[in-house]
């Protein structure tokens, strides 16, 4: 079932070909938008001035790069050392993923080489938005001082640094929590500046606190489906203490994402009834809030507590996708289905070709990345030269 | 199609519970403003949608020529919003069949506590002296959250341009303000739909008016309050305001109010999480070094009972050891013994 080339010999295994497509079609659009503009390859309006590049890209990638800081805050900070395996690809992913988000928010602003404005040149800190690119960019420096480690080990020679970096670990990943915090709960928090725009049944000033919550277990959730896909493609990569801790993590951190959806759920039932919102549940809204409370967080949340009891890996990893695509139906509802709702329906937004095919180009390039590393640095497995250390 | 049928699904369902906007929990009305800014009334009473202002908009701003002209008025019969070309436009409307139409002109409104301000990272919108809400396209990112704040649906964007697209909308005409003259509108509006003056004044004009003639108006200056309030005020003939497209639902909490709470957690969470944090990771810590030090003593008093065992094992082994020894000795000395006696014996037989 591998698709890894390294083993099949062959360049054009399904998987390559697909990839291949997508980088050529990326490269098109890409050359279009910068030439053309934003209105030669995207269905935004005036009216909708935020497609799928920030539902998506943004919104979904932020959150589901949540595995990051819950991994290293779980092994490190709450010391279940025996996840210590797992902490090296949750920050590889994390690390990945934020690169991504950043990098397509250059596909998405209009004007892009000014991006650093807001946290060099002058400052908005009034806006929601600010703290959100502050906290982004000084994580991504985090992730990627947390990440360094595993390319140091990979080029030899680095010791010393290495041996700084190490030193510093659990300030990095107080500080990825605290940035975390931030930056997930803002991104809730933008949408409550437009209270007219938003359908109350997702309007609600627990938006920051319910985009936090549900970034823990997007995070969990991904770290045990990533594992799981990964599992059937590295694992002549992977050594006995990722092997060893592998089970017991998914089942521990199915565990952990069951409490949370259930505080989640809570709170989303509580935010119902403090702002009285039940008479829109018998609208077709209401019943597509249903849908995603229901359908991709209960649902799910049930089953990661079933899975728990029984030591049911196989359930567990169904939960795990299961979770993961509610996330993305609960981000694409409040930013793009909630979004405008009572604008006619011809005035609505619908992403255009080249909008898919630069979130798709986007992933793309993020996975053949995580590839392209996995299969040379130290990730899955312990460098042999630093069998010791506690990194 | 299949989509817009799903969302046309969802907003029907929706309509069936009219405006049903939200409104933020009211504070206090408290406007505090430039207690010297002006704004614009706009009187839709008086407005009889010739498109004059539009036409002056345009030319003061120096905006590219529309593709319809300003005089054709069929323009009127399809809805329009302000774009990227277009600061303002008048909105035809028609609440009772049985009456003539009602216009309104539509732009920013000017806020009090602006919303597309509030938003903004780069900080690129202003409320000025004047009353106006400027932008500042130099330090503009094209993030475009101030649209998506924007609660009237008001700035526009340069979508075709791929270099130096900006966000576009309504001065208030501030640099002819600074100039001494009257915003482009008004100064062109045949009919005084427009009253350029002191916010404060056009409150008394717009009631006052309101007063003067019962049963014509709405009882209520669209704007005094909406989102904080706006410089530019509206009032309109009955039945209602949303006859004419104005939500209702605003509420009177300004976009900074919507935000502050988030914001102010910022602080709390940064001074919070890393002691709390800090904490947890000491407690770990402490648990792992108390399971460290009971690990080590459980070792040590293994090692300890191994060698007490070893020690009563030696001694024991010593003392069987002795024993032997003893008899070895005893053995050895009978031996001794006996070959002396023997040796005695046989000195005797040859003595
Ligand atoms: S109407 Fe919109 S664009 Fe104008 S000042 Fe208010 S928030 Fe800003
Ligand atoms: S688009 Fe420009 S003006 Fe609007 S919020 Fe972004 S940076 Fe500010
Ligand atoms: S110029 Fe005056 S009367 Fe004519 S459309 Fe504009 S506001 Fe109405």
């Amino acid at each position: 079932m591998s698709t890894e080339n390294a083993k099949s010999g062959s360049l054009f295994t399904p998987w390559n070909i697909v990839a291949g497509l997508i980088l050529a079609a990326g490269i098109v659009v890409t050359i279009m938008r910068f030439t053309m503009g934003l209105g030669s390859v995207t269905n935004l309006t005036d009216n909708n001035p935020w497609g799928i590049w920030i539902g998506f890209d943004l919104l979904c990638g932020v959150a589901l790069a949540a595995g990051g800081y819950t991994t290293s805050a779980a092994c490190y900070i709450f010391g279940f050392k025996r996840f210590h395996g797992a902490v090296r690809p949750a920050i590889l992913t994390a690390f990945l993923g934020y690169a991504m988000v950043v990098f397509a928010l250059n596909y998405d602003v209009g004007r892009p080489w000014r991006l650093v404005y807001p946290i060099f040149y002058q400052q908005g800190t009034t806006s929601i938005l600010f703290e959100v690119g502050l906290c982004v960019f000084i994580y991504l420096t985090v992730l990627f001082l947390e990440y360094l480690p595993a390319a140091l080990e990979w080029k030899r020679g680095f010791d010393k640094y290495r041996g700084i970096l190490v030193k510093m670990t659990m300030g990095l990943t107080i500080l990825g929590v605290i940035l975390s915090t931030l930056h997930q709960s803002s991104l809730g928090a933008l949408y409550l500046i437009a209270p007219s725009k938003l359908h109350p049944l997702w309007y609600t000033a627990y938006l920051p606190v319910m985009f936090f919550m549900s970034s823990m277990f997007a995070g969990l959730s991904m770290v045990i489906f990533e594992g799981t896909i990964s599992h059937k493609h590295f694992h002549h990569k992977m050594d006995a203490e990722y092997n060893g801790g592998y089970e017991d993590l998914q089942l521990a951190f199915a565990k952990a994402a069951a409490w949370i959806m259930a505080g989640y759920l809570a709170m989303k039932i509580f935010g119902l009834s403090m702002d009285n919102r039940w008479q829109y549940l018998g609208t077709g809204y209401g019943v597509w809030w249903l849908v995603e409370v229901f359908g991709f967080v209960a649902m799910p949340c049930y089953c990661y507590a079933v899975a728990y009891r029984d030591r049911n890996l196989k359930l567990a990893r169904i939960a795990a996708p299961w979770t993961v695509l509610g996330i993305v139906l609960n981000r694409f509802n409040i930013s793009l289905v909630a979004f405008n709702w009572q604008l006619p329906s011809v005035d609505r937004y619908f992403p255009s070709f080249g909008e898919i095919v630069i979130s798709l180009f986007v992933v793309t390039i993020g996975v053949l990345i995580f590839r392209f590393i996995v299969t040379r640095m130290p990730i899955f497995y312990v460098h042999p030269a630093y069998k010791d250390s506690s990194h | 199609m299949k989509r817009r049928h799903f969302l046309g699904l969802l907003g029907a369902a929706g309509v069936t519970l009219g405006s049903g906007a939200v409104a933020t929990a009211a504070s206090s009305a408290d406007i505090k403003g430039l207690p010297n800014a002006g704004g614009v009334l706009f009187d839709a009473t008086r407005c009889i949608g010739c498109r004059k202002c539009e036409s002056a908009c345009n030319q003061v701003n120096s905006l590219p020529a529309p593709a319809k002209p300003f005089d054709d008025l069929t323009v009127l019969d399809t809805k329009r919003r302000t774009d990227a070309k277009t600061y303002t436009i008048v909105n035809k409307y028609v609440p009772q069949a049985s009456k003539p139409p009602v216009f309104r002109k539509i732009q920013c409104n000017h806020c009090i506590d602006p919303a597309c301000a509030s938003a903004c990272f780069v900080a690129a919108f202003k409320k000025m002296e004047t009353g106006a809400v400027v932008y500042d396209e130099s330090v503009c990112v094209g993030c475009r959250y101030c649209m998506v704040a924007c609660p009237f649906n008001i700035p526009a964007y340069e979508y075709d341009k791929a270099f130096t697209p900006r966000v576009m909308k309504c001065t208030l005409c501030h640099p002819r303000i600074l100039e001494g003259k009257l915003p482009g509108c008004v100064e062109a509006c045949p009919k005084e739909a427009l009253t350029y003056g002191k916010r404060r004044e056009l409150l008394n004009l717009a009631w006052d008016r309101i007063g003067a003639n019962p049963g014509l108006y709405v009882e209520h200056v669209y704007g005094e309050r909406e989102m904080g309030g706006t410089s530019w005020l509206t009032i309109a003939p009955k039945p209602s305001l949303a006859a004419l497209d104005m939500n209702e639902g605003l509420g009177t909490a300004s976009a900074p109010e919507l935000t502050s709470g988030a914001l102010a957690a910022v602080p709390a969470v940064a001074g919070i999480w890393p002691v709390l944090l800090t904490g947890l990771y000491a407690i770990t810590k402490r648990k792992d070094k108390i399971a460290e030090t009971e690990k080590q003593q459980a070792v040590a008093a293994a090692i300890a009972k191994a060698s007490a065992d070893a020690q009563a094992k030696l001694s024991e082994e010593l003392a069987k050891a002795e024993v032997a020894n003893k008899r070895r000795i005893e053995v050895e000395v009978q031996k001794a013994l006996e070959a002396a006696a023997t040796a005695a014996a046989a000195e005797g037989e040859d003595s």
